[in-house]
């Protein structure tokens, strides 16, 4: 149990990280500590405790297996934070190179 | 077999695009116009074939609760038809307004990632499958939103990215959860599994959901990015996506959990209503308070969602009907919307609807077309938007929440408030306007008329007869999740 509240609180880091954070670069650190929260949670769920490797050889006698299909979507998943996170570096580059800034706040030509 | 095609075609046109394409654009317009149009074509072929039936494709040849499958039933091949429309006319409209930004072939690669991340939304049967084309579709749409390069695109596609990437986490861990209770990923088996767990996991499952497809479906209290991106975004992806990604990636795929997995649980239903009362009224509120024309625009897309969530908070045969109708209504004529936006913007360089003034000498067709369009927004007949907007009423007042149904009108009242201050200063000024900087070109023009001509075409939908072989077999797909399930496991 202490565990998946030490990943709550890991998520909830991220989202404090999100709210208060005026920086872009912040920001996006942020978003990073939310998805890693988020694929810890799906490994946690798929650990069993005493259990081996999921792969199968002949050697080995058959025991219990920690379930290796959230890992491959954590695969997966950190893959596409890979691609969103890549996204949002260049859109903070390109942020600064028009605002000269990476304060948040200063970055608010659209209203209404 | 069709189905296949819908994620085969678009995303090897991309990278076919992305290979061939020298330094201009030739090859990318050809290819993705072909290709929208056989997937139009496909997409009719499939509407066509599937009827009633359900139709699975396993890929890989993997058993069903092993491997990934595509499911096309009435409601997928509903919503492929609307997205191929709405792609092949955007498509058409794009060739010479996309040039007056840049001459460039990335446009139509980062259209065809788009196009076949909401195509693998809708075909898939499988969650964390649904997961992945709904980031492809993502990231493309963030690209595109930042495609003009001026700094209130890059703004908006940054506040968009953020508030997609944390809606994605939020769906992630409810895949999770999800996951955990079920051990297996695949819809129709998470259907079946569910109801024997505790029946509180339900109330997890949904509030994560909830707060993740909400956000990505802009309803009212998640709505903060979406005026921002979809008017800074060139006009034909706003009208993607306003017309069509908010709907894909929230209003089917809520429609696909809530209704087909989770089977309709009555408190999300009612969190339905109120969401979708809350967006119809004060989204509607901010709309008239708007100057810039895209931005009204957004507000409004917003306020009719909420009609969408409110037919399907209603959750009987007729709301579902009406939403579903509304859903079809609220691509097209919103997408003409944003289509004439676009002209206005590209002829006079301005969103602002102070600085614009009659344009119905120099610009028939635009201003023609936004009024026919800006009629079926509010809700006028005969156009469609009027019996979609009646039927989602009247199902109100009949499941007994005639409170609800008084919203609807009232929203529908500041709808052609919103409209008609578009109408008043944006095309019918005073100030008479001679010159423009860039005429409309015949592509913007036929995809604008045929449109217009559908607004009224699809208002036929409702008359019993057709009414049978459209729209009511996505109703019972919607409805019968005993149905969804034997369909897709087999019995």
């Amino acid at each position: 149990m202490t565990i998946y509240l030490l990943c709550f609180a890991l998520f909830l880091v991220g989202v404090y990280g999100l709210i208060t954070k005026r920086d872009l670069i912040k920001i996006i650190l942020s978003i990073g500590i939310m998805g890693y929260a988020a694929n810890l949670l799906l490994i946690l769920f798929g650990y069993r405790t005493g259990a081996i490797y999921p792969i199968l050889t002949q050697s080995t006698s058959v025991q219990p297996m920690v379930d290796p299909l959230p890992q491959a979507l954590v695969l997966t998943s950190i893959v596409i934070e890979l691609g969103t996170t890549a996204l949002l570096v260049a859109f903070a580059v390109r942020l600064f190179q028009k605002y000269k800034t990476f304060d948040i706040t200063k970055i608010r030509r659209l209203r209404g | 077999m069709i189905i296949l095609c819908f994620i085969i075609v678009p995303l090897l046109t991309a990278f076919l695009i992305i290979l061939i394409a020298g330094k201009k654009d030739g090859w990318g317009v050809v290819l993705s116009l072909v290709s929208a149009a056989v997937l139009f074509v496909l997409s009719i072929i499939g509407i066509i074939q599937t009827g009633s039936q359900t139709l699975t494709y396993r890929m890989g040849g993997w058993k069903i609760p092993y491997g990934i499958s595509l499911v096309q039933d009435a409601l997928s091949s509903f919503m492929l038809v609307i997205i191929s429309l709405i792609a092949l006319t955007s498509l058409v409209y794009s060739i010479t307004y996309v040039r007056h930004i840049s001459r460039d072939w990335k446009y139509y690669a980062l259209f065809m990632l788009l196009l076949t991340g909401m195509n693998g939304v809708v075909a898939t049967g499988d969650i964390f499958n649904l997961y992945v084309f709904m980031e492809i579709s993502l990231l493309a749409a963030f690209a595109l939103v930042a495609y003009g390069c001026e700094a209130e695109e890059f703004e908006a596609a940054f506040k968009y990215a953020v508030m997609g990437s944390l809606s994605s986490i939020l769906i992630l861990i409810g895949i999770a959860v999800t996951y955990s209770v079920t051990s297996t990923l695949t819809l129709a088996k998470i259907a079946q599994e569910l109801p024997l767990q505790n029946p509180k996991l339900v109330y997890w499952i949904g509030g994560l959901f909830l707060a993740g497809f909400g956000l990505k479906a802009a309803a009212m209290p998640f709505h903060a990015w979406l005026p921002d991106a979809h008017s800074s975004a060139p006009a034909p992806i706003s009208s993607m996506l306003s017309g069509v990604l908010i709907k894909v990636l929230g209003i089917y795929v809520i429609i696909r959990i809530y209704f087909n997995v989770l089977g309709a649980p009555a408190a999300f239903l009612d969190a339905f209503l109120i969401l979708g009362a809350l967006s119809i009224v004060l989204s509607g509120f901010l709309a008239i308070n708007q100057w810039d024309m895209k931005r009204l625009l957004a507000y409004s897309s917003i306020s009719q969602i909420g009609y969408i969530l409110l037919g399907i908070g209603i959750a009987t045969p007729l709301g579902i009907v009406g939403a579903v109708f509304h859903l079809l209504n609220h691509a097209i004529f919103k997408s003409l919307l944003f289509y004439d936006a676009g002209a206005v913007e590209m002829a006079l360089g301005t969103r602002d609807m102070k600085k614009m003034g009659n344009l119905t000498r120099v610009m028939p067709v635009t201003s023609s077309t936004s009024m026919i369009a800006s009629l079926s927004l509010s809700g006028i007949p005969p156009f469609n938007g009027f019996f979609s907007k009646l039927i989602i009423i009247i199902a109100a007042v009949q499941a007994g929440h005639p409170v609800y149904a008084f919203w609807a009108v009232l929203g529908s009242i500041l709808t052609l408030a919103a409209l008609m201050k578009m109408q008043r200063y944006g095309f019918r000024g005073e100030k008479i306007i001679e010159a423009i900087k860039a005429k409309t070109t015949w592509n913007m023009k036929t995809a604008m008329i045929t449109l217009a001509v559908l607004c009224l075409l699809v208002s036929l939908l409702v008359v019993p007869g057709i009414r049978e072989v459209t729209l009511d077999p996505v109703a019972n797909v919607i409805l019968d999740k005993t149905g969804y399930i034997q369909m897709v496991m087999g019995r």
